[in-house]
């Protein structure tokens, strides 16, 4: 991660010259403001469709856009009074329920949000557009740290969001030592006081990691091997959980929990008893980028949009509400040095080093992945099997009970 | 067991029960005046949620997509449900039996199935350029599988109380020399009116709380529980609190005052009888 320190010295610089000219530090080229605390570049056509009456059909997560609540900005409202363009903002929960829903065909979208592993997967099945930078000109304010990564080389398709990593949240007083690796999820004297991810791929990601394994199968075999850690692991976790891990790591019901960097430190600020850890063996670095869908029809409106997204302002508010590190250099250098130096939110070589991003799985692993994952989370519950059998008798006893009731009435009715 | 100890028994039981329903709604209305976001420790009082919720475009706009969807879907499926019943009642018994199953069969369905299977029809028909350059999801396809579910629903309400009604008052009006249609509306529509109502305010919050069917029909947009639903990953924010309070607190209303109405009605009723009779009596 060379580039990381670059960017760092860039900033130090900046910071040493900004003393003499702090205010018009940013003021590199004029800026036309929306409003108190959205300004974008003005050389920049950002009013070419607003005569065309067009509706953007923006796909993002849930809750991953500073959108006025909570006395955040609201970055949509300021792009439309900017640009005469309409956005109809709508969100998704999961990568899986973005790709299921643009699969079916039922919705043509004009801006999507994906991860890492999703854009590689919607990439190689032909669903992504490829982008025209020439229409995204803020792209040069993207790190270099953050692009070029292996789901999209060239990033072709794919403009960095955000970005973050896994890691360990754990509360201080309910653990004896700091832990310092993944192994911790796994210690019998923690025994249900873990919470694990709900979900395959992260959760496979640390088990994979705690044995010293690629995020990333390559084999049947690997992934069976890995998924025999969850198993074994079973037994120590409370729970299988996702935003129910906020409230029971703020409220002191687990000693800890993976989850994203960015949550973390809301949690933190919640419950100053928490505190995160980068583990030893390696985390896993995301991305969530913007794309356009092949099937867009505003391909050049929705590029627009993404290079409104990374105007430094409008990148500055979102990365404020949503709380995950920003790709955006000038935004990063915006950030209160408590934020900008956490170890959290960016952390060093040494983690960055040791990171691995998720790749596209071939089909049969992810087949397998599923069905490893569904037999983990119903192992040892035992019930199951024998449930369906005291269930047919009960049916059966009832059909019976019935016939003979009729028969009875029968009987009686022609005596 | 003496008679006061079963008293206190049968107290105690119909508290718990009201305990079970009512508790969960406190919490939440309580905690959508917490201030932090935290769903466990209450930190402080603040009206800050509501505030945000009224300030909150994506929640408000999926609010009011969800409750005109509502509303139209159900008033529909009301009138289509209602005529079906009449159509229904006056079939042969063994046609009635076999129409009744059918239309069963949908509300004992799972969901998922009737949601997949009208979104693959949507597909088909889109298919075949049914809506234009633009598709046929979204509104068109939203409303269609709202009234598709709602339905039965109505059917399976007026149903028994147009069975339960004497067939001899029909014919009595057309005796007394209504035409048919004002034998309908005059005679059988005010018998039928408390189930229909009943009916389409099953309707409204079926169609209101309806998730799987509206997330594989939605297209491009997007009604409240799809919205609430896609804030897991991060954290469902007390904005959803302070909504879910405001609505509890109009359904109350409306229930509250609706049956202020019609017991005033009643009451108003029953004084004009005792009245008329007091008359006769007089003459």
């Amino acid at each position: 991660m060379k580039n990381r320190c670059k960017v760092f010295a860039a900033a130090l610089a900046a910071l040493l010259l900004g003393a003499a000219c702090a205010p018009a530090a940013l003021a590199e080229g004029d800026l036309i403001e929306v409003n108190e605390d959205i300004a974008v570049s003005a050389d920049y056509d950002w009013t070419r469709f607003a005569d065309d009456g067009i509706t953007l059909n923006v796909y993002n997560w849930g809750l991953y856009i500073s959108d006025g609540s909570d006395e955040s900005v609201d970055v949509l409202s300021a792009f439309e009074e900017l640009t005469g363009i309409e956005v109809n903002y709508t969100t998704f929960d999961s990568n899986e329920s973005l790709y299921a829903k643009m699969k079916s065909g039922g919705a043509v979208y004009d801006v999507i949000f994906p991860s890492e592993y999703m854009v590689g997967k919607m990439a190689a099945e032909g669903m992504l557009a490829p982008l025209d930078y020439t229409n995204i000109p803020n792209f040069a304010n993207i790190g270099s740290d953050y692009t070029g990564w292996d789901f999209d080389p060239e990033n072709t398709y794919s403009v960095p969001y955000t970005w973050g990593t896994t890691g360990l949240i754990y509360n201080t007083t309910l653990v004896d030592e700091a832990p310092t690796s993944w192994a911790a999820l796994w210690d019998v004297q923690y025994a249900n006081n873990v919470l694990m991810f709900n979900n395959s791929r992260d959760a496979y990601a640390i088990a994979a990691k705690k044995i010293g394994r690629s995020l990333n199968p390559q084999s049947v075999d690997e992934l069976t091997e890995v998924m025999q850690e969850l198993k074994d692991q079973k037994s120590v976790v409370q729970a299988y959980v996702m935003d129910e891990i906020f409230d029971k790591m703020e409220g002191g019901e687990a000693a800890m929990a993976p989850y994203y960097a960015g949550d973390a430190l809301t949690m933190i600020a919640d419950n100053p008893d928490l505190a995160f850890v980068h583990p030893s063996e390696g985390v896993n670095f995301f991305v969530d980028s913007m794309c356009v869908p092949a099937n867009s029809k505003n391909k050049a409106a929705a590029e627009l949009f993404i290079n409104y997204m990374c105007e430094p302002s409008v990148g500055l508010a979102n990365c404020d509400y949503i709380g995950y590190s920003t790709p955006i250099t000038a935004v990063w250098e915006q950030l209160d040095d408590e934020l900008k130096y956490s170890e959290i939110a960016y952390p060093g070589d040494d983690v960055m080093g040791k990171a691995e991003v998720f790749t596209t799985l071939p089909d049969e692993i992810n087949a397998a992945l599923d069905a490893q994952w569904s037999e983990m989370k119903s192992y040892e519950e035992g019930g199951s099997g024998w449930m369906v059998v005291v269930l047919l008798l009960l049916a059966l006893v009832i059909s019976f009970f019935n016939i003979w009731r009729k028969l009875r009435k029968k009987a009686r009715d022609d005596y | 067991m003496n008679k006061k100890q079963s008293v206190i028994l049968q107290r105690t039981y119909i508290v718990l029960v009201f305990c079970f329903m009512y508790l969960p709604i406190a919490v939440m209305i309580a905690f959508s005046f917490n201030e932090s976001k935290s769903r466990a420790n209450f930190t402080g009082f603040t009206l800050g949620w509501y505030k945000s919720l009224f300030h909150n475009e994506m929640i408000l706009s999926a609010l009011g997509l969800s409750l005109v969807l509502a509303l139209v879907s159900s008033v529909l499926a009301t009138v289509l449900g209602t005529l079906a019943t009449i159509g229904i009642h006056s079939m042969s018994r063994r046609a009635q039996l076999v129409v009744n199953n059918i239309s069963y069969v949908p509300v004992v369905n799972p969901e998922i199935i009737t949601g997949v299977s009208l979104m693959l029809l949507f597909v088909m028909a889109q298919n075949f350029g049914l809506g234009g350059g633009n598709g046929l999801f979204g509104w068109p396809t939203l409303l269609i599988a709202h009234i598709t579910f709602n339905v039965p629903y109505v059917i399976f309400n007026v149903g028994p109380k147009l069975r339960q009604l004497d067939p001899s008052l029909y014919n009595a009006a057309l005796d007394l020399g209504c035409t048919p249609r004002q034998a309908f509306f005059k005679v059988i529509m005010p018998q039928l009116s408390p189930a229909i109502l009943s009916a389409f305010l099953i309707c409204l919050t079926y169609s209101i709380d309806d998730f799987m069917i509206s997330y594989f029909n939605s297209g491009t947009m997007q009604t409240l529980p799809i919205a609430i639903y896609s804030m897991t990953r991060k954290k469902v924010s007390p904005e959803i609190n302070a909504l879910s309070a405001v609505m509890f607190c109009v359904i109350l209303a409306i229930i509250l005052i609706s049956n202020a109405a019609d017991s005033r009605a009643y009451r108003k009723n029953q004084k004009e009888i005792r009245k008329a009779m007091q008359e006769e009596g007089a003459r």
